[in-house]
């Protein structure tokens, strides 16, 4: 039961439409790997480490900054979700 | 059921529901980083959305490392983009030129005659020079002074004036004020020409003449400079003298109000202005460029319309290939939304461009916006620049991911 819920939140989010500052992600990265199908939580961490300052980067801790702790983790679960 | 579709002031839709074979019809045009983005995520979001691209160009000549061409350091073929993937995605290509748009009746008429309806239009035309802006300065000119600003002929023409410059020759820039294409652009195509200037043709020179105080990456440029350029590179402010008023073609002379500078390369980057259709569709204001809602890029002035790219008066956005596409994107979920009859999400959006000081010194700029009283603003605290004392490496490893950056964006752009 709980797998399939958590296939189908997985197909709803795929399919929804990206959340604030997610399209923007693929002019750098793309929209194949590494970032579509990330596992959410590791990109969401590596998103909060990098905003902090605790990963170190060139752009993403600047972008990082933008974003609440929530929109990173909106942004990583749909990426997460994208094939 | 029957629903009818109307279009308020402002452009509320109600949704346009599908009757049997009618689909919603979105018109695109302008084929570069914004309306092949566009018209490419129109297609992702909604497949059942019937795309048009007017773009009269069989081939696409990106602009962004335009300058490496320039030095001689890359070839032109690596900046040709096709629209193969485009058509793949079910996009109806119209190689033709939007002459005029009727906004009452919601027609594009292109110059090989077609009548082209749209349920929505964005326009995505990028830049048009303003011929004769800069005193002198009119397309004729640009044979002999190239502006390079446009990517293809313009690019070979100036990369061979350089070429048959012989040791000891003077290449003289102008930059305009502000609004442009590409804010640092200016400063890495000097960066460049300096680069190749110091190591093919040491006793020459590049002199800047600016018309303004304060540019892009201003310190990050000038530290680089100071290091790399002492002797080959100057530029002079506008405080210092380096508005230039006029220029003669026939010399390439550069004239400022403090004396005349004489060229045996003459660039100039010209005053410019949105795309030629944005004024024709009524979708620009008197400075030239379009005003727009933040949220779906409609223009201010003609519901029904969104601008996006260059042509756009996008807040804080720069004018850059980035924010293009990233305003692609968002633009056509934003007309996808209104077409289903729902609300569009409020955006953040990103921009990130990356510059070349020499061709392993690079360095970036990002932003990240928001709406904020219907301009789209920086979020205090986030973007920026590359820091002042980074060392070599990540000078290297910048101008490598820019390298990167260029390979994805075209990927996702036209492959």
């Amino acid at each position: 039961m709980r797998v399939e819920a958590g296939l189908g939140l997985v197909m709803l989010l795929a399919a929804a439409a990206p959340p604030p500052g997610a399209s923007s992600c693929s002019g750098c990265h793309g929209s194949a790997s590494p970032i579509a199908g990330h596992d959410a939580k590791q990109m969401t961490e590596a998103l909060i480490a990098f905003r902090s300052g605790a990963q170190p980067s060139t752009v993403m801790g600047r972008i990082a900054k933008g974003f609440d702790a929530d929109e990173l983790g909106a942004i990583s679960a749909w990426w997460a979700a994208q094939k | 059921m029957i629903r009818r579709r109307h279009v308020l002031a402002g452009g509320l839709a109600i949704p346009f529901v599908a009757k049997g074979q009618t689909k919603a019809r979105v018109v695109v045009v302008g084929g570069g980083f914004g309306g092949a983005t566009a018209a490419r995520f129109l297609r992702q979001y909604d497949p059942t959305l019937d795309v048009t691209l007017l773009e009269p160009n069989h081939t696409f000549i990106a602009c962004p490392f335009s300058n490496m061409v320039v030095a001689g350091e890359r070839e032109l073929a690596a900046q040709r983009f096709g629209y193969d993937a485009v058509r793949s995605d079910g996009i109806n290509l119209v190689r033709a030129i939007a002459m005029s748009v009727d906004p009452a009746a919601r027609t594009v008429s292109a110059s090989n005659g077609a009548s082209l309806s749209y349920d929505r239009l964005i326009v995505s035309p990028g830049i048009d020079i303003v011929w004769g802006g800069l005193p002198g300065y009119d397309e004729a000119a640009a044979s002999k002074m190239p502006h390079a600003w446009k990517a293809g002929e313009q690019t070979l023409l100036l990369r061979q004036q350089l070429r048959e410059m012989p040791d000891g020759g003077v290449v003289v820039m102008s930059v305009p004020p502000n609004p442009y294409r590409c804010p640092p652009g200016p400063y890495e195509r000097a960066s460049l020409i300096a680069w190749y200037l110091k190591t093919h043709k040491p006793k020459s020179k590049i002199l800047v003449l600016d018309a303004k105080d304060v540019f892009s990456k201003q310190k990050l440029f000038q530290n680089a400079w100071k290091r790399l350029y002492p002797d080959t590179l100057e530029w002079v402010s506008l405080s210092d003298g380096g508005n230039v008023t006029r220029v003669d073609p026939a010399t390439r002379t550069f004239e400022t109000d403090f004396g005349s500078h004489p060229a045996d390369v003459g660039i100039v980057v010209p005053p410019q202005r949105a795309g030629a259709i944005a004024a024709t569709a009524g979708v620009a204001d008197r400075s030239g460029w379009c005003p727009i809602d933040p949220v779906t890029f409609e223009s201010r002035l003609v519901p029904g319309i969104h601008v996006i790219g260059d042509a756009a008066i996008a807040g804080a956005m720069p004018k850059s290939a980035f924010a293009a596409n990233a305003q692609g994107k968002v633009c056509a979920a934003a007309v996808a939304a209104l077409l289903r009859g729902e609300k569009p999400q409020e955006p953040r959006l990103i921009n990130t461009c990356y510059s070349l000081a020499a061709p392993d010194y690079g360095f970036s700029v990002a932003g990240v916006y928001r709406p904020v009283n219907g301009v789209l603003t920086d979020i205090e605290g986030a973007g920026g620049t590359s820091p002042l004392d980074a060392p070599d490496s990540q000078r290297m490893q910048e101008a490598q991911y820019g390298d990167r950056w260029f390979a994805t964006i075209t990927a996702e752009v036209f492959g």
